[in-house]
């Protein structure tokens, strides 16, 4: 009996401090970020460049961040908290990350075999982790891990697949892949080269039967301001995007629509 | 009986030395060479010749790029066929120059003799510097940085290092049975340079013989030959000084710091090859050796020599390895191409059978404490690796791990089988990184 009113007296007093604390020294909630924090998304993912929804609702209420640099935010949420703030929207362009890579088991050789810590900066760390071509993704899940949304699997075959209906586009894949093959691209672009390697076409081919190995038609195809070449590399140019039809001129499939390739073994 | 000099911690596996009857010996020169002119840490040498050109052994091949950087010479005569990359045993592709000998071997005018004793110390750095001459031991820093101490750091002390403690490597072990004088020389040069009053000499009791030459070979110059206890990582530049001077270099110091140089013997030949005879830095001596082999031995390989080339030498495989190590078991890397050529600083290429192969599952830390009785920097391995497996990068640069000095002895003893090492090269990569981050916002 005694403890129940001890605890309670104790619940009490407590209480009753906390309150004149909160009454008398606490901070004036801004009604202005206070109306931000529930309109962020509460994902906390970082896509942003803030620690945190709650960072980025205070830089926007300051003034010193924009609306719009949340990649999860829909458009009407954005419209929203511009008229809150008083502020013109700009016009934003949805982005998706494609891991630029066909090297999978079925088209790239394996030199190597790996039994380290499984993870792909790891890897990177002894060797490059045996793969032939050394620009090719690993496959151990760096990005994946990385990826607060799961919109990256790591396919049977070892490579990485971003799945566009699941990514928001917060780049935090790009940072975590040490062989810098993830690139953000815009959401309305049909086709991407799934190759990063700047090497000779013929060194290409050695160690990967998907890869691009230069041979321009590509660039003939849809003409130079929308495909160019660096090297022996295609490179798309996403402010002018080719359309999917190009797809079908590229010989080695580097060029595709979609990053599942077919597999190529039974 | 005598106190055996050693150091804190260490392992001793299984020395397996095969090739240390064997004495070195001078390949044919081959067709062709893949030159690459990255063979040391630092900014890569830049070509000086292009494709077609005609070149002498020794000519030049590549200039140094600044400071911290060593220039490359030519193996041996012959026309430059390609500038091109080649893959290196870091598995990085480099820039690379393929040069295909025409058989003469004709020498290029070699540099002129110095008489060291007379020369400023400013005079053969230059020498050191023009020969290329990296350090021998592994790591390939060019030397003449290593002998540009900052003015306010005196050394007192040159250690030269003919531990050899990596097991089956015995390149330096010939060498100095078979170069002691040159050796000497090199000591004695260095020590010119530095102003260092003595010198010492390492050397594992498990090479009676080498001690025997090397006392010999020091006569009343001055160097005292060390003997030490054999226990793995002696050969380590800290543990090295502790074992010889008892001097403790301080956690993320340098031995400078403390007063003591470390130089390993090859590099010291390599000296005196420069000094009093004007001839660069482009060949050295490398163990090939392993089970799979029909005839281990030391060769003195001219930089540039593929390891299918190096293999072939020694007399081809008996079985099929199923391993190939640039360098020796403990500190040296699993290569998966046979087209990497001999550096600088390859000291060995080791063969591993089917049957000496271990895979290794990992498994949990079951806190036994092994790592630590065993890492020679005092750190605890185990608790470490735990952390750096949930990314606490910071809490590992706190507990030292800058210290790691990658020498495999806590995963050697961890009977979990963990990956230790591995774990610290990754926490010592994000601790740089963060390192360099934080100076690059400083700067801005
Ligand atoms: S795939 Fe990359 S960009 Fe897309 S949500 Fe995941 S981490 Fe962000
Ligand atoms: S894309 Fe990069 S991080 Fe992802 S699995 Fe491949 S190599 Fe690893
Ligand atoms: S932690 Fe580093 S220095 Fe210590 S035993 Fe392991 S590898 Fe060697
Ligand atoms: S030796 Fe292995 S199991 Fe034992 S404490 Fe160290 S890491 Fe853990």
């Amino acid at each position: 009996m005694t403890t129940v009113i001890l605890l309670t007296v104790t619940g009490l007093v407590s209480g009753l401090a906390i309150g004149i604390v909160v009454k008398f020294f606490g901070t004036t909630p801004n009604p202005l970020e206070e109306k931000l924090l529930e309109l962020v998304p509460g994902a906390n993912c970082g896509g942003c460049g803030f620690a945190g929804c709650e960072g980025y609702a205070k830089a926007m209420a300051d003034g010193s961040a924009k609306p719009g640099a949340c990649p999860l935010m829909n458009d009407a949420v954005v419209q929203e908290i511009c008229a809150l703030l008083g502020v013109e929207s700009e016009p934003r362009k949805p982005m998706v990350a494609v891991v630029c890579c066909s090297g999978d088991d079925d088209h790239a050789q394996r030199m190597a075999f790996y039994n380290g810590v499984n993870d792909c900066q790891n890897a990177m760390l002894v060797a490059g982790g045996g793969k032939g071509c050394v620009y090719g993704c690993l496959g151990l899940g760096s990005c994946a891990r990385a990826c607060p949304y799961g919109a990256i699997e790591i396919r049977p075959n070892h490579i990485a697949v971003v799945h566009p209906e699941l990514c928001v586009g917060c780049g935090k894949c790009v940072l975590a892949c040490p062989r810098r093959l993830i690139k953000l691209t815009p959401k309305s672009a049909p086709v991407h080269v799934f190759c990063s390697s700047p090497e000779r076409g013929a060194l290409k081919r050695k160690f990967c039967s998907a890869a691009c190995i230069g041979c321009r038609k590509c660039v003939k195809e849809a003409g130079e301001n929308q495909v160019s070449m660096n090297g022996s590399l295609a490179v798309i140019n996403y402010d002018n995007p080719p359309d999917a039809a190009v797809a079908a001129a590229c010989p080695t499939g580097a060029l595709r629509t979609t990053a599942i390739m077919e597999s190529t073994k039974g | 009986m005598i106190k055996q000099l050693h150091f804190y911690g260490g392992i001793h596996p299984a020395e397996d030395k095969v090739a240390q009857s064997v004495p070195i010996v001078e390949p044919p020169i081959l067709e062709t060479y893949i030159v690459p002119l990255q063979q040391h840490i630092g900014a890569p040498a830049k070509a000086v010749v292009a494709k077609g050109d005609q070149v002498k052994r020794g000519q030049l091949l590549g200039e140094a790029q600044g400071f911290v950087s060593a220039p490359v010479h030519a193996p041996t005569s012959g026309v430059i066929r390609e500038v091109t990359t080649c893959l290196g045993p870091s598995g990085a592709q480099v820039p690379a120059l393929l040069l295909a000998s025409d058989g003469e071997d004709t020498p290029a005018e070699p540099m002129p003799a110095i008489d060291w004793r007379q020369a400023p110390p400013g005079d053969l750095r230059q020498r050191i510097a023009a020969a290329g001459i990296v350090g021998k031991g592994g790591a390939a820093f060019p030397t003449v940085v290593k002998l540009s101490p900052p003015p306010n750091k005196k050394i007192d002390t040159l250690i030269l290092n003919g531990v050899e403690c990596e097991p089956c490597l015995t390149a330096d072990h010939r060498l100095m049975l078979e170069r002691a004088e040159d050796i000497v020389t090199g000591a004695q040069i260095t020590a010119h340079i530095l102003g260092a009053k003595t010198i010492l000499l390492g050397i594992e009791n498990n090479k009676p013989d080498a001690i025997e030459v090397m006392r010999q070979a020091v006569g009343d110059s001055g160097i005292k030959v060390c003997s030490l206890k054999v226990r793995y990582p002696q050969g380590a530049e800290k543990q090295l000084i502790y074992a010889v001077t008892g001097r403790k270099v301080p956690s993320g110091g340098l031995p400078a710091d403390i007063g003591c140089l470390v130089q390993n013997v090859g590099t010291a030949a390599a000296i005196a090859d420069a000094v009093c005879r004007g001839k660069p830095l482009y060949e050295r001596v490398t163990t090939v050796t392993g089970t799979p082999l029909v005839s281990p031995g030391n060769w003195r390989f001219r930089v540039g020599t593929t390891y299918a080339d190096a293999i072939k030498l020694a007399g081809g495989v008996k079985e099929d390895p199923i391993k190939i190590i640039s360098g020796g078991p403990m500190m040296g890397m699993a290569v998966y191409s046979l087209d990497i050529p001999v550096i600088k600083s390859t000291s060995g290429i080791l063969l591993l059978s089917q049957d000496e192969l271990t895979q290794f599952d990992v498994r949990p830390c079951i806190r036994c404490g092994r790592c630590n009785d065993s890492c020679p920097t005092g750190m605890m391995p185990g608790i470490l690796s735990v952390q750096i497996e949930n990314q606490r990068y910071e809490l590992a640069e706190k507990w030292h791990v800058m210290d790691c000095i990658e020498c495999g002895c806590c995963a050697y003893t961890c009977p979990a089988s963990r990956p230790l090492v591995q774990h610290m090269r990754r926490a010592k990569a994000e601790v740089q990184a963060a390192r360099r981050a934080a100076k690059a916002k400083a700067e801005k």
